[in-house]
């Protein structure tokens, strides 16, 4: 959030998105069919932040909503904040997990626009909405609860349906909203001028 | 900004932000190296103290604290099979403490004190950031939260009113477009209104 | 009152066109904009504060020309949107009207005392520590006309400020506009809303179709409707 650099515009839209992360968490908020599943869609909001703003705009979303989550602020879903969950909670290493997971969707989105392509945005969304945000997440619950690196391992395992099916949902999403809205990810703008750039920025 | 803080006048109510945070690490720190059950029981006591002085009743303490034990009762059970029942036991214990003393905090510090914190620490790197600009960005989101959660319900409603299930992606699409709208219209008044980069 | 003139302004976005070569030269204390959706009217008037910088031609403020001196014409002009809720940027009633007064060397309790007497004059005192998001529409409105006013701009331009309203907020909001001292500008499908105005413009596919008295002006409009 260092940067001058960031426009009127980014600030907004990295506000809307840290917002939307937590929207996501908020009870209620979202029940597929009849049923409530119990399954978080935060992480649908951190993978969006990645694929739809970019690496820049992505990382400082995710870090403005777990800043506010850190600072007591119960955003994480189920009414959760606080300390707790960024020092000593057996999933704290998934929070930091999202916060390189969010960049690395974000870069590797940005190389793939304006094409953008099925599967290489799948495998993009999948290495760092799951790989990289596991790669921080196993380890932590490892050591937070003791147990040998395989069992945490196993245990993260329960997420992955859930955690695949929002990286495809992620990508459609992706796929619709460049084509609506061309000119979110600045790297993607220079190759394909937009016809809303300049609008409301600056 | 009430956030998960209990209004409350005590000394630990009272300490500045930063020690207490700085206190906080200490306390998580020696937690984990405790290596005995009766200093266990000890630190378990002093956190029951500490829990009383600031005035907080069981609810909100269990609100808090709650969610972990559920992990506990998977974990621990898991855990005996690889070191025995002492080690799982201790590791259960010395998680409860920490997790106890940062709901503290958490408890006992107003939302709008962590974030002054947050930017005292972030004084020393002024040079890269702007102070100015995070409160702004921060008071931002909270403003839109609400907004996008107003989105999100005007979404599944007309969804409802449609009479179309449909999928997450029918869902999802609206939701972000209608967030980027709303992005766009934020920034173009906080530029109205006299914000410039 | 401030003298707003348009010298040959065009814009467009991309190829397509919305305003073309616009000549206007605004100085009465209450401005009418009537137009179709898609006229080019809200692109005109987001030009008065530098929103939106035109393609060609020059948009200038009491000679100021406003591509050059956004920051310093934006602290003369109070702009009102449509939606209040995208116009409302803090968490709470008394934080957003406080924030239009951020960075302009007024002391905390400078702050303090207009905001109070701002929140006073649209009836938001109780509301003061309140979720802006918890207000009704009208009270948002309410919101953004305190939060734009409490900058004492000389200009006040409102883009279709009731359009969003129920008929008696949008009345309130209506008689607030007409009473104001400052000079305004509104953006409006809701021609009574134009009543006892000094000049109206009719704007049409981007050209000035009319510009003159409310009553003649209305009459040219409902002429293009028809």
């Amino acid at each position: 959030m260092t940067a001058r650099t960031l426009t009127v515009r980014d600030l907004a839209q990295i506000a809307i998105f840290a917002a939307l992360i937590a929207a996501l968490g908020l009870p209620g908020a979202l029940t597929i069919g009849a049923v409530a599943v119990p399954i978080t869609f935060q992480t649908l909001g951190v993978m969006l932040a990645g694929a739809i703003l970019g690496a820049r705009k992505g990382f400082f979303a995710v870090l403005l909503f777990l800043v506010l989550t850190a600072a007591g602020l119960p955003l994480l879903s189920g009414g959760r904040g606080g300390l707790v969950w960024f020092t000593t909670s057996p999933s704290t290493g998934y929070l930091y997990g999202w916060l390189a997971g969010v960049a690395v969707i974000g870069y590797l989105t940005a190389v793939l626009l304006p094409r953008y392509p099925f599967w290489p945005a799948l495998a993009a969304t999948v290495l760092g909405g799951i790989v990289v945000v596991y790669l921080f997440g196993v380890p932590v619950t490892a050591v937070n609860l003791g147990l040998p690196l395989w069992a945490a391992l196993v245990d993260s395992a329960k997420f992955l349906p859930g955690d695949v099916a929002k990286a495809v949902v992620t990508v459609l999403v992706a796929r619709q909203v460049h084509k609506a809205y061309p000119g979110l990810i600045p790297g993607a703008l220079r190759r394909k001028p937009s016809m809303t750039a300049g609008h409301a920025g600056r | 900004m009430i956030g998960l803080y209990h209004p409350g006048s005590s000394i630990i109510h009272r300490t500045p932000t930063l020690l207490k945070l700085l206190l906080l690490s200490v306390g998580v720190t020696v937690v984990g190296l405790l290596g005995q059950p009766w200093q266990l029981l000890v630190a378990l006591g002093a956190v029951f103290v500490l829990y009383v002085v600031a005035g907080i009743p069981p609810r909100p303490a269990w609100q808090q604290i709650g969610p972990i034990l559920w992990i506990l009762i998977i974990a621990v059970p898991l855990q005996a099979l690889f070191a025995g029942w002492t080690t799982a036991g201790m590791m259960a214990g010395r998680l409860v403490v920490a997790v106890a003393l940062a709901a503290l905090f958490t408890l006992t510090t107003t939302v709008t004190a962590v974030l002054e914190g947050f930017q005292a620490l972030l004084h020393p790197f002024r040079r890269w950031i702007d102070a100015d600009r995070v409160g702004l960005l921060v008071a931002l989101t909270l403003r839109c939260i609400p907004l996008v959660a107003e989105i999100v319900a005007e979404v599944l409603e007309a969804r409802r009113a449609r009479g179309t299930q449909g999928s997450l992606l029918a869902l999802a699409v609206p939701v972000v477009v209608r967030s980027l709208y709303a992005a766009d219209a934020i920034g173009e008044a906080l530029v109205a209104r006299g914000l410039d980069d | 009152m401030t003298r707003i003139t348009f010298d040959g302004v065009s814009h467009s976005y991309g190829k397509r066109s919305v305003l073309r070569d616009i000549r206007l030269d605004l100085s009465e204390h209450r401005i009418g904009v009537v137009g179709a959706n898609g006229s080019g009217k809200s692109t005109l008037v987001r030009m008065i504060n530098g929103l939106i910088t035109p393609t060609s031609g020059t948009v200038s403020v009491d000679g100021l020309n406003v591509a050059r001196n956004a920051r310093e014409v934006r602290r003369q002009v109070g702009f009102i949107f449509t939606n209040p809720d995208n116009q409302i940027v803090m968490p709470t009633v008394q934080e957003d009207v406080a924030f239009t007064l951020r960075r302009r060397g007024l002391t905390r309790e400078q702050v303090a005392e207009r905001t109070a007497a701002a929140l006073d004059r649209f009836g938001l005192t109780a509301h003061a520590d309140h979720p802006a998001h918890r207000l009704s529409g009208g009270q948002k409105q309410l919101l953004a006309l305190a939060a734009v006013l409490v900058a004492e701009p000389k200009i006040v331009v409102a883009d279709e400020p009731t359009t969003l309203l129920d008929a008696r907020n949008a009345r309130r909001i209506t008689e607030l506009l007409q009473e104001m001292s400052q000079q305004v500008i509104v953006v409006t499908h809701q021609l009574e809303l134009l009543a006892g105005f000094d000049r109206v413009v009719v704007i049409d596919e981007g050209e000035v179709a009319f510009d003159g008295s409310p009553d003649a002006a209305l009459d040219s409009y409902r002429e293009l409707l028809a």
